[in-house]
């Protein structure tokens, strides 16, 4: 397990990477995974219980099934920056890959898919809305199997509108399922703007209560001890009958001066002088792809 | 022609649920998710034997086709069931991105396809469900002809791996094929063979072609019925050698002509062997309320339909 300044260390070259990615891509959505870099990050590292067995290529071994580990599942994916990153800082493929972000014959898709068999990736996501009835399914599965690791998915604020999400929100409690822990990444903007002109999902983690669920606050994403602090706080919940959200109050773009307290990085790329900018606020850390 | 005669008539979806029964006692893999629809798809003999592998997930269908992805996942082979117009188009997305797309061992088994769900209306009525599932790259698309046939094709989806569309229907139908039949995914059925004319069918138009193939028996023609229980993949051998012999083609099915087994047909023949095709089907139109045979009748679904057309293909050699 990490310290909090190792994973201080990893988050910046993860945020590094994801601005990097989409400038070579010239597309892609740095704001929402540079606001969870920290949580995905501390998931993966810190957190998680993964398989750690390596195979003759040096690689984590990645099991598809996620049978005696916890399993994460990415249900916005369009924050895929974020993701592969950390899967290849974390050791499922090689960190040089990321280079092939978006372009074409590569694995890294401009959303996760597991199309092309890029180790780390599930179950393909970018349509939004359903991640969590997956996750629902691994979290049942596990229980059908006796085994007691656990499930993690994390969603957007925006996603909460679409309506598969409630019919899954309704779904967990309703089967026990207290060994999935989801996060809503509650940065209060989307695409088009504001959450709350757009279409206001109003109390998110009353909803959330409402249907059954225990929740836990994160009342900063981006302080790596706070997102420790919750997933522990999340994870003493467990076992109780009831599945558990943790509530983060994030900062899309954060780590970025000028990608932050605004709307307009969800999903535009940075031109050169903008990443140079970018990556004066973000040392090299662990060495870039 | 060849006799097919039956003792008994059931609905296919019973054929769902036997095979079901069968596969909670043989597989501890298997599991069954439904969407508030448990009789109408005919689980309760399995949910007797394995409730600890029932999943009763509300009228929630997105959310069932996902739950059914991550238990895929986990490793479980889920039988996702509703009526074939909430597992279909209603859940077009979760189908293409959660299962298809990212290939997973999902089997979507739905009833109550077709004009043959009767007074409920066209609301209910899918007749596009083929069209769409055929369009998904990967996907194993079958529509069995009775009990006997759904009831083998839900056992032999267990043993395949990757994701599958079976549909069946409410109505109860002759029961014609060898209840000891095995059922072999992507490979047609020679129902009788002929030299005059193929006609190629699905579902529940099989026992109507049948039919129609001993009324074109006494006027002299002498057609070749095979039936086509897996839409896709297509079996094209068995249908470029039936086209050889006999020169023209009737496709038959409880579905929109658009899109459907007939223009898979059509797209065959017309890359490899371009020759007279009629088709039996739905015509750009949605159903209605009535008995499933009165619709049948009405919608030119039926015997008399495939007869007329295969006097129409012939003239056209």
């Amino acid at each position: 397990m990490k310290s909090t300044d190792e994973l201080k260390q990893i988050v910046t070259q993860v945020r590094r990477d994801i601005v990097r990615m989409v400038h070579g891509a010239k597309s892609g959505h740095p704001g929402g995974s540079l606001g969870c870099a920290d949580m995905v990050t501390t998931l993966y590292f810190s957190q998680m219980r993964i398989n750690e067995a390596k195979g003759e290529d040096g690689f984590l071994e990645f099991s598809h099934s996620g049978d005696g580990e916890d399993m994460f599942f990415l249900s916005n994916g369009h924050i895929s920056p974020l993701f592969y990153s950390v899967l290849a800082r974390r050791g499922y493929f090689p960190i040089k890959e990321l280079s092939t972000f978006r372009l074409l014959n590569s694995r890294l898709q401009g959303h996760p898919a597991t199309h092309e068999g890029l180790p780390g990736i599930r179950v393909a996501s970018g349509s939004l809305g359903q991640g969590l009835s997956v996750a629902n399914g691994a979290a049942l599965g596990k229980k059908m199997k006796g085994d007691d690791f656990l499930v993690y998915v994390l969603m957007g604020d925006g996603e909460q509108q679409e309506g598969q999400i409630w019919e899954a929100v309704q779904f967990a409690p309703n089967h026990q399922l207290d060994n999935l822990i989801a996060i809503v990444d509650w940065n209060l903007k989307q695409i088009d703007g504001p959450t709350d002109k757009v279409n206001n999902n109003r109390n998110i983690k009353s909803k959330y209560e409402a249907f059954g669920w225990l929740t836990v606050d994160l009342a900063d994403g981006n302080d790596i001890d706070q997102v420790k602090d919750a997933l522990i706080k999340a994870k003493e919940l467990i076992g109780q009958g009831q599945p558990i959200a943790i509530m983060m109050h994030s900062e899309m773009g954060f780590g970025v001066d000028y990608m932050m307290h605004t709307h307009k990085w969800h999903g535009a790329a940075p031109n050169d002088e903008q990443l140079a900018r970018a990556l004066e606020q973000l040392p090299e850390t662990l060495g870039d792809y | 022609m060849k006799k097919y005669t039956y003792t008994d008539k059931k609905d296919t979806r019973s054929g769902f649920g036997a095979g079901m029964a069968e596969l909670g006692k043989t597989n501890p893999k298997v599991v069954a998710l439904c969407a508030d629809l448990v009789a109408s798809l005919k689980l309760d003999d399995f949910i007797k034997e394995n409730s600890d592998r029932f999943v009763q997930c509300g009228i929630s269908e997105a959310n069932m086709i996902g739950v059914s992805a991550g238990l895929a996942i986990s490793g479980y082979i889920p039988y996702a069931s509703t009526f074939a117009n909430f597992g279909s188009g209603r859940v077009y997305d979760q189908i293409r991105q959660s299962v298809a797309y990212s290939n997973l061992n999902v089997k979507i088994a739905v009833s109550h396809a077709g004009l043959t769900l009767g007074e409920d209306g066209a609301t209910h009525q899918i007749l596009e469900d083929l069209a769409m599932m055929r369009a998904l790259p990967g996907m194993t698309v079958i529509n069995p002809c009775d009990y006997n046939q759904t009831k083998a094709a839900t056992i032999a989806l267990a043993d395949h791996v990757g994701p599958a569309y079976l549909r069946f229907g409410r109505p109860v139908m002759p029961v014609f094929t060898p209840a000891d039949q095995k059922f072999e995914i992507g490979k047609a059925w020679m129902v009788n063979e002929g030299k005059d004319v193929t006609i190629i069918a699905t579902g529940h138009l099989v026992w109507e072609a049948i039919q129609a193939g001993e009324i074109l028996e006494q006027e002299g023609i002498d057609a070749e019925i095979i039936n086509i229980h897996t839409i896709k993949p297509l079996d094209e051998e068995a249908i470029l050698k039936s086209v050889a012999k006999t020169g023209c083609v009737v496709t038959a099915e409880e579905h929109q002509l658009n899109g459907g087994l007939g223009e898979g047909v059509c797209q065959l023949l017309s890359r490899t062997t371009p020759l007279p095709v009629e088709m039996v089907g739905v015509n750009n139109s949605f159903g209605e309320s009535g008995t499933p045979a009165q619709l049948m009748d009405k919608y030119g679904l039926n015997a008399a339909s495939i007869v007329e057309k295969v006097k129409k293909v012939m003239s056209r050699k």
